[in-house]
């Protein structure tokens, strides 16, 4: 007991969070027993430990009491162990003197019998009781904060939170792996509830992204590695050669009149393969950049190098072409990350039974996307493959999504396009169009009201899930139709629709590379594959790595207004990072005892972060503590236990065992 | 190729009106050189009957069956009726889900001191001819060119659905390719895994007809000469109640109505009779036509 | 007048309305608890089943309604309805279903606790064919078309005997027809064992 006057005294904690933990744990009596453990001068209980009052009892007690250690058994370290440091400093106290002990997420909300999770609590307790006895004061770290900031995928998302940083004066890298950015927002012809032309809204935030001086826009390429961390971020970019060099390239698009092809053969991934494209391409006439990929793989000068490079003609004095450009990989240094990779379409494939791809007639959302479009493959008009004008249409809601078979959630965007979808291709065609869906969701802004607009214009709606599209008929006005097979589930009736044209409201998935995504950047997925945020409420465009944030679709299904306010978020968030100038560090970092370290090195190529150097002259290691992360990683290595961790050093953590050990 | 000698399970049926797929499974069998050895004392799978009185008796009845064939040593059991198919893959699930199922089953079968069911695996012979023979071999063994017309795969409804893993669940296509590569060619069948309706033309009679319809009507449509089957109560179905379905309706249906088994031993050289193609009803005047008694004098073998 | 008017105009009115004192929720939970049951709850009205289902068309409720009235408790209704009979086991329902409800094992638990109640409708032959089949088997431990066919038509409507002597004729002609009453060796083992296992 060295402490100055009267050795440890320890102040014990104990909060009831509403009902969460009182309701699973006996908090009363779990109170008394922490004040039976040795040194403990006082144990409270109280209903909300994270409020004004709830701190302030602590303060006072610091005061009135002497305390000079604190244990508080409520929530996760994650929510509030910042706010309890801030009452011990408050107190007088240094920070680290408090050991927290989560018995709500670890005991109430895990355990049903009231009895054993107070046990529970008990032992987890007594383990931080003795453990506190044994903290230290530290000071924590600080780092200065890159002001430079990477954005991943160049869709709405990307634009949007890489145009609010640049206008805010910070130096942007927007990385998109498509030879153009515009994500899905540029296929579509307008976009609910307003029906506003995506294009308009669209195009010219992709020229300001090109045009702004702050941003340094990467097309064609991918984020390979990133190392460091909050602040100070080095990140690799792969660029894929285009074979048209973007500094030379004018954009007036001869080389792909001149291509050798007169007729264009491949199909156009863009158009989702409803067009032909040549092998020297543009994505859509309004791409940004506006310069051409030539695609390697359907080139004839690189598949046989026989060609008459008309191409090459075409371009003339500019040089732009070569067919030598090689990939190349960039490195950059910045101090905070914005992901914003967006989402794929569920594969209609994949739910079989409605005969995408067996039947011609049957489109995804997205293929009908293109065909309203006035750009698009057809020029605005819906018609068939067969170039015939639907005269019924039927649209399926809910493909691949809320079926435990395929994708369990809700994707939150196809009913409201699906009603778009409707309204278009009734203001085109004049068809009539049903919509067959389990539940309207319309909860957004005007959306309800657009619901009204179309049921008014006599758009049918069938609450049912369509059971199967085929294309049996049983008498001839099915002859040669798709016969949607359903229960008006409102009628009580079973049905057979016969339409000429079927559309499938494909869901929203994650791409299948997130996890790849995701170890690179460090950041988890949660169960549905989409990248987890940091809290659902609180910090939805945080993630559990600090200064990396989550912006769009790859978060979760959403719409472009939640998309773009998403993007906001996160570019607000990276704003206030970069305005603190340096953020405060756990300062959990390892350090060597240099009496003990033999010089072995083992730990030095251990070391994910580079910490750790060899002093030749005293041939010992040193770690620097600003380069350390605290991972524990050299201090489990260390053969002679000479690498030890501020706040886990082995009598803290030999403590707790017993702690938890000793039963009572 | 897991082995040449498979346990076999021929089922209630395959002693009545089925008998022709019993006949067309030994003979396409032999030709391919693999061998059916009869479950000794089987008994009655239960179908679907008996789960609508009693699970446990149901269960047990299956269970029986697969003891046995565990005691017999068989480690695969061939069981080419969907019903059987069904209801003994059904009990192994039902063990494997339920405990109480599990130990229900389990006190039966010491009754009647048989072993525990685990290891047996019931498979269907499209499986096996699909997986364990292969298309490719059975194609090279094809000695007969097909002359006949167009063919419908039927697969019915038991065999793909949740217990089994003969074939793809909502496309099965595994019939289709076997018989493609004996030459012959197969239509879009959109109502492949359609029910025939069981045993609703013995009870609802119009109801059972008019499924039966529904199926030999779109098969017509998308221009199939015959239909193909793999179990035999949708055989039985769609045979012995067209020429009713004919008067009934006023269409011209006469659809030979066949097994897979016998398209396959045809290509392979087996002969009418050893192919049970005498025992059709319906399409007689096509059954004729695509397999002559005398195939030696219409054919020149490849 | 008066009494003429009502003699006449008297169409059968039936309520469709239910009181809550008609639910049975206990009877639901405890449906949901059989084995193959269990998703009952998580049922979200799509309709998919009734969509696939070959035989929906003809059912009274259609096999979402059914989940529907078993959820909330209306036992008569489920239990003395024509659909759970008219259910011909394809499971087509059970690998639809977006949630993975098993409706097939639903309507066949429904169909065992109506006959066990004998709620099922009266002169409904397909309760009767499958009492008849599990007669049989349960004796003989197989079960003999022909046989099974005679003691149905005789146990539900003798006359259709008449309709199915062209049918059988064909059968017989082509060799598919055996009189033969087919029974397995140690059919006494067996009888013994499913006596001692009844249970629904
Ligand atoms: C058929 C359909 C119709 C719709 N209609 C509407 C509508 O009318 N109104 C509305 O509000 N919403 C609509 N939506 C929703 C809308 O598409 C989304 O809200 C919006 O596109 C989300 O933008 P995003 O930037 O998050 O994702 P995306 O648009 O998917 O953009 C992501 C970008 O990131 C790139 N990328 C992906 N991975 C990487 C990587 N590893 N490295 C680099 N780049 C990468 C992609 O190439 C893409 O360019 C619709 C959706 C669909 C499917
Ligand atoms: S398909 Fe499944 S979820 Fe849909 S109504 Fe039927 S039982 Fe319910
Ligand atoms: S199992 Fe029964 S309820 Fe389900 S689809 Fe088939 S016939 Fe209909």
């Amino acid at each position: 007991m060295s402490e100055a006057n009267g050795g440890i005294r320890i102040g014990v904690y104990t909060c009831h969070c509403g009902t969460n933990i009182a309701a699973a744990v006996d908090v009363e009596s779990l109170a008394a027993y922490a004040a039976t453990l040795p040194d403990v001068v006082v144990s409270r209980e109280y209903k909300y430990l994270c409020c004004d009052p709830g701190q302030d009892l602590i303060r006072q007690d610091i005061a009135d009491k002497r305390l000079n250690r604190i244990v508080v058994a409520a929530c996760s370290p994650h929510l509030h162990e910042h706010t309890f440091r801030g009452a011990l400093v408050a107190g007088g106290l240094n920070p680290f003197y408090l050991q927290l002990v989560n018995i709500r997420e670890h005991v109430a909300w895990v355990h049903e019998d009231r009895k054993e999770a107070t046990r529970k609590a008990e032992d987890l307790l007594r383990a931080a009781v003795r453990r506190v006895a044994r903290h230290e004061p530290l000071e924590p770290g600080r780092t200065p904060i890159h002001p430079d900031v990477l954005v991943v995928g160049g869709g709405i998302a990307g634009i949007h939170a890489a145009l609010t940083l640049a206008n805010a004066g910070k130096r942007i890298y927007l990385v998109e792996r498509e030879p153009t950015i515009g994500g899905h927002m540029a296929k579509f012809d307008r976009t609910f509830p307003t029906l506003d032309c995506a294009a308009c809204i669209l195009t010219p935030k992709m020229s300001a992204v090109k045009a702004h001086p702050n941003i340094t826009l990467w097309t064609y390429s991918e984020v390979t590695k990133v190392d460091g961390h909050v602040g100070n971020y080095t990140v690799k970019v792969k660029r894929w050669p285009r074979y048209v060099r973007e500094d030379l390239c004018a954009g007036c698009m001869e080389c792909l009149e001149a291509c050798v092809y007169e007729e264009a053969r491949v199909p156009d991934d863009f158009n989702l393969g409803l067009t032909k494209r040549k092998p020297i391409y543009i994505a859509f006439p309004e791409a940004v950049p506006q310069v051409p990929v030539i695609d390697p793989d359907t080139c004839i000068q690189f598949k046989s190098g026989k060609c008459k490079k008309t191409c090459i003609d075409a371009c003339g004095e500019r040089h732009a072409i070569s067919f030598q450009l090689q990939e190349k990989t960039e490195e950059i240094e910045v101090g905070s990350i914005i992901v914003a990779t967006g989402f794929q379409v569920f594969d209609a494939r994949r739910a079989s039974y409605y005969g995408y791809g067996v039947y011609p007639n049957v489109y995804t959302a997205l293929e009908v996307e293109r065909l309203v479009n006035a750009s698009g493959p057809t020029g605005g008009e819906v018609v068939l493959r067969d170039g015939r004008a639907p005269k019924t249409v039927g649209i399926v809601h809910c493909v691949g999504s809320r079926d435990e078979n395929t994708n369990r959630w809700c994707s939150r965007v196809c009913c409201m396009y699906s009603l778009k979808l409707a309204h278009l291709i009734k203001e085109r065609t004049g068809a009539e169009v049903f919509n067959f869906y389990i539940d309207i969701r319309t909860p957004g802004k005007g959306f309800e009201e657009f619901y009204q607009k179309l049921l008014n214009e006599r758009v049918h709606f069938i609450r049912g899930r369509v059971a199967e599209v085929t294309d049996w008929a049983l008498d001839p006005t099915e002859e040669g139709k798709l016969v949607l097979r359903v229960e008006d589930t409102l009628a009580s009736l079973v049905r057979r629709i016969p339409v000429d044209m079927v559309v499938l409201a494909v869901g929203l998935e994650p791409h299948p590379d997130a996890p790849e995504t995701g170890r690179i950047f460090n950041i988890s997925c949660s169960e549905e594959g989409f990248f987890l945020e940091r809290h659902p409420k609180l910090a939805p465009v945080n993630t559990f790595t600090d200064g990396v944030f989550l912006a769009g679709c790859c978060q979760g299904p959403k719409d472009i207004p939640d998309t773009v306010a998403q993007a906001g978020a996160a570019a607000a968030e990276a704003l206030a990072l970069i305005d603190a100038g340096s953020v405060e560090t756990e300062p959990n970092t390892a350090y060597v005892i240099a009496e003990v370290c033999s010089g072995c090195k083992t730990c030095i190529p251990l070391c994910p972060y580079h910490a750790v150097t060899f002093l030749d002259n005293e041939k010992k290691v040193r770690i620097d503590q600003a380069m350390c992360r605290g991972c524990g990683t050299c201090v489990a290595a260390c053969p002679s236990g000479s690498i030890r961790q501020h706040l886990f050093e082995d009598e803290q953590i030999f403590e707790e065992i017993e702690g938890i050990l000793a039963y009572a | 190729m897991t082995s040449a000698t498979y346990g076999y399970y021929p089922g209630c049926s395959m002693r009545g009106s089925g008998i022709a797929y019993e006949e067309s499974l030994v003979t396409l069998f032999r030709l391919l050189g693999l061998t059916l050895q009869e479950l000794r004392d089987w008994n009655c799978c239960g179908a679907t009957s008996y789960m609508c009185i009693d699970e446990n008796l149901a269960f047990l009845l299956s269970a029986r069956n697969l003891a046995l064939a565990q005691q017999t040593g068989f480690r695969e059991l061939v069981t080419p009726c969907s019903a059987c198919y069904l209801c003994l893959r059904k009990v192994q699930d039902y063990v494997q889900r339920y405990p109480q199922v599990a130990e229900r089953v389990r006190d039966s079968l010491a009754v009647a001191s048989l072993p525990p069911l685990d290891a047996v695996k019931v498979r269907h012979p499209l499986e096996i001819l699909f997986t364990d023979v292969e298309p490719e071999r059975i194609r090279s063994k094809a000695v007969r060119h097909w002359h006949g017309g167009q063919v419908a795969c039927y697969y019915g409804c038991q065999l793909v659905r949740p217990y089994g893993e003969a074939d793809r669940l909502h496309n099965p296509t595994r019939m289709d390719e076997l018989l493609q590569a004996v030459g012959v060619p197969t239509v879009k069948f959109a109502l492949k895994t359609k029910c025939c309706g069981g045993s609703l033309t013995g009870t609802i009679h119009p109801v059972g007809l008019r499924l039966n319809y529904i199926l030999l009507k779109e098969a017509a449509r998308k221009g199939a000469k015959a239909i193909a089957t793999v179990c035999p109560l949708c055989q039985y179905n769609l045979d012995a109640y067209q020429a009713e379905i004919r008067r009934e309706t006023g269409e011209a249906l006469d659809l030979p109505i066949l097994f897979f088994t016998q398209i396959l031993g045809w290509a392979l050289g087996g002969d009418v009779r050893s192919l049970g193609l005498h025992r059709a009803i319906s399409g007689r005047r096509v059954i004729d036509e695509w397999f002559p008694q005398h195939p030696e004098e219409v054919e020149s073998y490849v | 007048m008066k009494a003429l008017r009502a003699f006449w105009f008297r169409p059968e009115m039936r309520r469709k309305m239910k009181f809550q004192r008609e639910a049975d929720p206990e009877w639901a939970q405890q449906v949901a608890q059989r084995p193959g049951c269990e998703g009952l709850f998580s049922c979200l009205q799509c309709g998919t089943c009734s969509g696939t289902c070959p035989l929906s068309i003809y059912m009274d409720f259609a096999p979402r309604r059914i989940i529907g009235l078993v959820r909330e408790g209306f036992r008569e209704d489920a239990l003395g309805c024509q659909t759970i009979w008219l259910c011909a086991s394809c499971y087509a329902c059970a690998v639809h279903c977006p949630r993975q409800i098993r409706i097939t094992d639903v309507m066949y638990s429904l169909k065992r606790e109506a006959l066990q109640y004998k709620l099922y409708p009266r002169r409904f032959p397909i309760p009767v064919l499958a009492q008849e089949f599990y007669g049989i088997v349960s004796d003989r431990g197989r079960s003999s078309e022909f046989w099974l066919v005679l003691r149905m038509a005789l146990h539900s409507n003798p006359l259709q005997l008449l309709t199915l002597i062209g049918t059988g004729w064909r059968l017989f002609r082509t060799g598919r027809l055996s009189l033969h009453k087919e029974q397995i060796e140690h059919v006494k083992e067996l009888q013994a064992e499913l006596a001692g296992r009844r249970g629904t």
